[in-house]
């Protein structure tokens, strides 16, 4: 996507709420038409603001889950955090058709468009997932091929996030295998991986350092950090492994 | 909760700094005046303490400080004590 030729500064603008995606029993996703949105970059997030009647604001970052291809339809997927602000709010209050005050997009350094090419190696845990879907979408919605692997630590089945969607579009496209690790709870008989992402797991799905993958990681903290240095172990360039720690301050 | 716990990286104040900067700032690449350490500024370590009023930007090698954002009282202070230089891609150029 063309960068947009003249930079301006951020400006909050309404979205409207047109669809919410129940996608785990915690996280929802909330389709929004934004008027003017001037597009957006796979990886990139928006800030959200409420404003409560006595004037008090909070305000929180999200990653955009929705391909830069479909402009339109604006999604952000959000996870309650009990103790939280505002998504208590994102995902329990919000109605079809209310209002939402947002800005961006936001940020230019976790991002990618086909034209960055691959192989493109995507690590995510929880919600970190969000970001990446919007470079997998991006990905089958331009029909690429780049080759991509997924490796993605949930704590169950059931907070899988875009599970469905993920099959799909594995089973759908051209070069992308998905991973999966369930660190809690597993069904019966589950094939994938039982732990948390370590080094041996890194060594079993990544390629090797040799074929120079690019590598985004997204995810809680302390995952972001090991899954960074055991990347490093194995031999991956630094410059070429993006992160995105989600801290404590969010919610 | 540990120092670790708190680090995020420098993206996470990507909307913050939009506030001052024109340019994108998380893709420009910055030297540490400490450490002469070279990275772009989404790759530093950013630390946003809960129920504090800004943000605080460390060197990913030698964690020296680089820059502080303190919103409050309408205003907003920026502190650049730990950059020897900042380069920004000028719009048009092609990535890479």
């Amino acid at each position: 996507m063309a960068r947009a030729a003249v930079q301006r500064r951020l400006s909050w603008r309404l979205g409207e709420v047109a669809e919410l995606i129940d996608e785990t029993p915690r996280v929802r996703s909330v389709v929004l038409g934004v008027a003017g949105w001037p597009g957006h970059r796979a990886g990139q997030h928006v800030d959200v603001r409420l404003t409560a009647d006595d004037g008090y604001q909070a305000q929180r970052s999200y990653s955009i889950a929705s391909a830069p291809d479909t402009p339109e339809r604006l999604a952000l997927t959000v996870e309650r955090l009990d103790d939280g602000e505002v998504s208590p709010y994102l995902v329990g209050e919000l109605r079809v058709g209310d209002t939402l005050e947002l800005r961006g997009p936001i940020g230019g350094y976790f991002v990618w468009d086909v034209g960055m090419g691959g192989p493109l190696l995507l690590i995510a845990g929880g919600s970190g997932i969000c970001p990446l879907m919007a470079m997998l979408r991006h990905r089958a919605a331009r029909g690429s091929a780049v080759p991509t692997r997924l490796l993605y630590s949930s704590r169950s089945l059931e907070d899988v996030i875009y599970r469905d969607e993920l099959h799909r579009l594995m089973a759908t496209g051209k070069g992308l295998e998905v991973f999966h690790t369930l660190t809690r709870v597993q069904p019966p008989e589950w094939p994938g991986y039982r732990r948390r992402i370590d080094q041996d797991m890194l060594a079993e799905v990544t390629w090797p350092p040799d074929l120079h993958p690019l590598v985004f990681v997204c995810g809680p903290t302390p995952l972001v950090e090991s899954v960074a240095t055991a990347l490093v172990q194995l031999g991956h360039e630094p410059g070429r492994i993006k992160t995105e720690r989600f801290g404590p301050t969010g919610g | 909760m540990d120092e670790t716990q708190l680090r995020l990286d420098g993206n996470a104040a990507a909307g913050l700094l939009q506030e001052v900067f024109v340019h994108e700032l998380t893709s420009a690449r910055g030297a540490c005046a400490s450490c002469g350490a070279v990275a772009e500024v989404g790759a530093q370590h950013l630390y946003m303490y809960p129920q504090s009023p800004g943000a605080v930007l460390r060197c990913s090698a030698c964690a020296s400080v680089l820059l502080v954002l303190v919103q409050g009282g309408g205003h907003l202070r920026l502190a650049l004590p730990g950059f020897m230089w900042l380069e920004f891609r000028e719009a048009g150029a092609q990535a890479g």
